[in-house]
């Protein structure tokens, strides 16, 4: 075998969150009132199309998460060794966008580096001179070799093929998502394409579509130039700005959704116990909270990552390679993002199942000598869920926002980690430079933008749908 | 009301005893002072006589809880809960790594965070409130999209963009103002005009949208359909009736903070280089020292329990229905 796979801690957190949103997906698809509310989110159209961005984000993420650490040359006979460094499926698909490292920074699209330094010009005559020159970058452009002057033209070509292919792309998916519809409603294709277009079908096929377009449209002239160019630029150590914002996508999703993870089953286990038993319960719990809750979030999450910071440092004999240390501490974050913010959610759940508890028919159940374990996983619980979830998509965006400034302040993710935080960080005295450097932040800040942005949208979606005091307006 | 504030202050005490011992356990027992020894004195430096007079120094080489080689009070007065945590609860909070009081330090620094802050918040109250009156006043029309629109866009940028943005728009291209830096006296609002822009254009997104919504279940009641039915102006409806009740809930809701904006805000002050508490507390993060983050929040926790009071008294003083002293 050449390679050596590595499941990250975060991976498996990853796969195992994959797996009970299926599962989530199946038990919704059982139950009728959640069945419907799902029906009104594929209605909702600003929120599908926020779903397919979001969807193009996770794939990526995904790709991203399922890790290995290549063989080395295999010098003579005994044991393979593997490389220390701890690759991913997308650093394997964008090997050349993480290899082809410039010095230090160039414009989008540059094919001479971004400031003038001493290079050496052979003469005709075989002498060598010192001049003062913008100097030829070692990749980008370099498939031009002397006729940089076709760059241009060059470009332009490449941008025409994507943008035909996009559309090719699009056409197709389009005339299956129509050939689908027709199918399900027994008419023909043309008919089923009106409806798509007009918006009239049950699932809001038009916004999907369209945020399918837009999406190809920029990824494929994306993809067809960063084989050879380097199409975002590179930052001050000539790294690819495009390939550190896809690796960025990776950290943002674990930062909203483990946290999640952390923080779920804390808020609804002690909201349920608080609000279902009250008493001295409901008082200890409520105590609780509110302490944790009286600590600023930030100082609290402050003080806990100076003093993980302490435990990792004092411990290097725990990771084998620095994947594994920067994934700890990821992780660690995650965690305590999660302690810190799992009173909101509980505050909301407790009230809610002391509404719930003085119901007919759960004083009925207890009536009938139901045990209060299956009255809670029976009765309570389901009628909780869509709180969770409207909770779960809202938070996403904030935690996503969090972690850049956590970055910022110096106790977000590992400073060798690639995120949007680190790369902000990184970039934020670059616009007060002569000439300025702009396109590091442009780029964090556009993937970062269509990112949250789609988060908003979906958790307006899902919310407005599973949400019972707006069932009325909807 | 004297009655309910006592009962509420002895309900702050526990909290604020929960408060001291989670950092406690925080700082002290997920690591042992030698570590912390360890990392400030960096791993080349690291000899036990090094980490003994380190600890020395700052008084962390006293037993954690019970010291049994003192004796009288000494017992429980001569160890680090005592030294470090408890009297916190008089204001003395140490010194910091560079050996200056923290107390001091913090009181010094107050002001400069609350000429951001409070002009911020004020500002931001009102241009919010406003917004989400128009977009109230024009529901369900294309205005009200586009503004919701916008509010979500706003949201969805990081308060990082806002504050690298303005910087370089308002002080490097347009150079209008200094682009950081504070001084005192008439000259500070040259200083202080773009963090206070900036604070209010950032909050812009999510707080006039949760406005809104309080503006538009307040429309839907009872009563403004009878000032309707009186005849009243769309107008006079908004001002005289909605825009009052509407801003018990906004009250009682930004009331919590008011305590909070003494402690500055970490990004703006760090950005725009203000001596404030924020810049204070980024700083010490950033040199890992432990006494002023603990120090720090003690202090947030203290003021977040006087906002909570301070929503309950603001409760009964804005509605008149609410009584506390039964």
């Amino acid at each position: 075998m050449n390679f050596l796979p590595v499941i990250l801690w975060s991976d498996a957190l990853i796969w195992l969150l994959v797996a009970s949103a299926l599962l989530l997906g199946w038990l919704s698809s059982r139950n009728p009132p959640l069945r419907a509310a799902w029906r009104r989110v594929g209605r909702h159209r600003p929120g599908m199309a926020a779903a397919t961005v979001l969807l193009a984000f996770v794939l990526i993420g995904l790709l991203d998460s399922l890790h290995y650490r290549p063989a080395l040359e295999n010098k003579g006979e005994g044991k393979t060794a593997y490389a220390i460094e701890v690759l991913s499926l997308l650093d394997l698909v964008a090997t050349p966008l993480r290899t082809r490292n410039e010095k230090t920074y160039s414009e989008p699209l540059a094919t001479r580096a971004y400031a003038k330094e001493a290079i050496e010009v052979r003469e005709a005559d075989g002498s060598v001179r010192q001049t003062r020159d913008y100097p030829r970058l070692k990749h980008g452009g370099a498939h031009l070799g002397a006729d940089e002057a076709g760059r241009a033209a060059d470009v332009g070509r490449r941008l025409l093929q994507a943008g035909g292919a996009a559309l090719l792309a699009w056409g197709t998916l389009a005339a299956l998502a129509a050939g689908l519809l027709a199918h399900a409603e027994g008419t023909t294709q043309a008919a089923a394409w009106r409806r798509i277009w007009r918006g009239e079908s049950d699932f809001a096929w038009n916004a999907v579509l369209g945020a399918l377009a837009a999406l190809f449209l920029v990824a494929f002239p994306l993809l067809a130039l960063c084989g050879d160019y380097h199409v975002l630029g590179t930052d001050k150590v000539g790294q690819d700005v495009f390939y550190q914002v896809l690796k960025s996508v990776r950290t943002a999703l674990v930062i909203g959704l483990v946290t999640t993870l952390v923080m779920l089953p804390l808020s609804i286990f002690l909201g349920i116990l608080a609000g279902y038993f009250r008493g001295w319960v409901d008082d200890a719990i409520q105590y609780l909270y509110t302490t944790l809750n009286s600590i600023p979030g930030v100082l609290l999450i402050a003080a806990a990552v100076l003093m993980m910071q302490v435990v990792i440092d004092t411990h290097p004999q725990w990771f084998a390679t620095a994947a594994e240390r920067a994934d700890l501490r990821l992780l660690a974050l995650c965690f305590i993002l999660g302690m810190t913010s799992w009173t909101g959610l509980c505050r909301l759940l407790r009230g809610e199942a002391l509404k719930l508890r003085e119901l007919e028919y759960i004083q009925a159940a207890q009536a009938f000598g139901v045990s209060d374990l299956r009255i809670i996983s029976r009765h309570i619980l389901p009628n909780l869920m869509h709180i969770v979830i409207i909770a779960l998509v809202m938070d996403f965006s904030s935690l996503v926002l969090a972690e850049a400034v956590l970055s910022y302040v110096g106790i977000g993710v590992d400073p060798t980690m690639i995120s949007f935080g680190t790369m902000i960080n990184n970039a934020r005295m670059e616009l007060a430079r002569e000439p300025m450097v702009w396109w590091s932040l442009a780029a964090a800040f556009a993937f970062m933008l269509a990112l949250v942005l789609a988060a908003n949208l979906l958790a307006d979606a899902v919310r407005d749908a599973f949400d019972p005091r707006m069932a009325g307006a909807a | 009301m004297l009655a309910y504030l006592v009962r509420r202050l002895l309900y702050a005490l526990p909290i604020l005893i929960g408060v001291n011992l989670i950092t406690f356990a925080l700082f002290f027992v997920v690591n042992t002072p030698d570590d912390m020894a360890r990392m400030q004195l960096g791993v080349k430096r690291v000899t036990p006589d090094a980490i003994e007079k380190w600890k020395a120094e700052r008084g962390y080489d006293k037993p954690l809880f019970v010291n049994s080689a003192a004796s009288g009070a000494g017992v429980l007065t001569e160890t680090i809960f005592f030294a470090k945590s408890a009297r916190m609860f008089v204001g003395d909070f140490g010194r910091a790594e560079d050996g200056r009081d923290i107390a001091r330090e913090i009181s010094a620094r107050m002001g400069p965070s609350l000429a951001i802050a409070l002009p911020t918040f004020v500002l931001g109250l009102f241009v919010t409130v406003a917004f989400a009156l128009v977009l109230a006043f024009f529901r369900a029309s294309y205005l009200d999209f586009w503004g919701v629109v916008l509010c979500v866009a706003l949201m969805s940028i990081s308060g990082l963009f806002y504050i690298i943005g303005g910087q370089y728009l308002i002080s490097k291209v347009w150079k209008l103002v200094p682009i950081s830096g504070y001084g005192g006296g008439v000259e500070a609002w040259k200083f202080l005009i773009l963090p206070v822009l900036i604070g209010v254009v950032s909050g812009i997104g999510s707080s006039t949208r949760w406005y809104r919504t309080i503006f538009l279940e307040e429309i839907g009641k009872d009563y403004v359909r009878t000032a309707r039915a009186k005849g009243l102006s769309e107008a006079a409806v908004l001002f005289r009736h909605v825009l009052r009740n509407a801003l018990i809930p906004i009250l009682t809701g930004v009331v919590v903070v008011i305590p909070l904006l003494f402690m500055g805000s970490l990004l703006t002050e760090s950005f725009f280089g203000i001596p404030g508490l924020g810049s204070y507390t980024i700083d010490a993060i950033n040199a890992q020292d432990f006494a002023v983050v603990r120090a720090m929040v003690f202090i947030g926790s203290v003021l977040y329990i006087v906002g909570l009071m301070l929503t309950d008294i603001s409760y009964t003083l804005v509605d008149p229905r609410i009584r506390f002293d039964r």
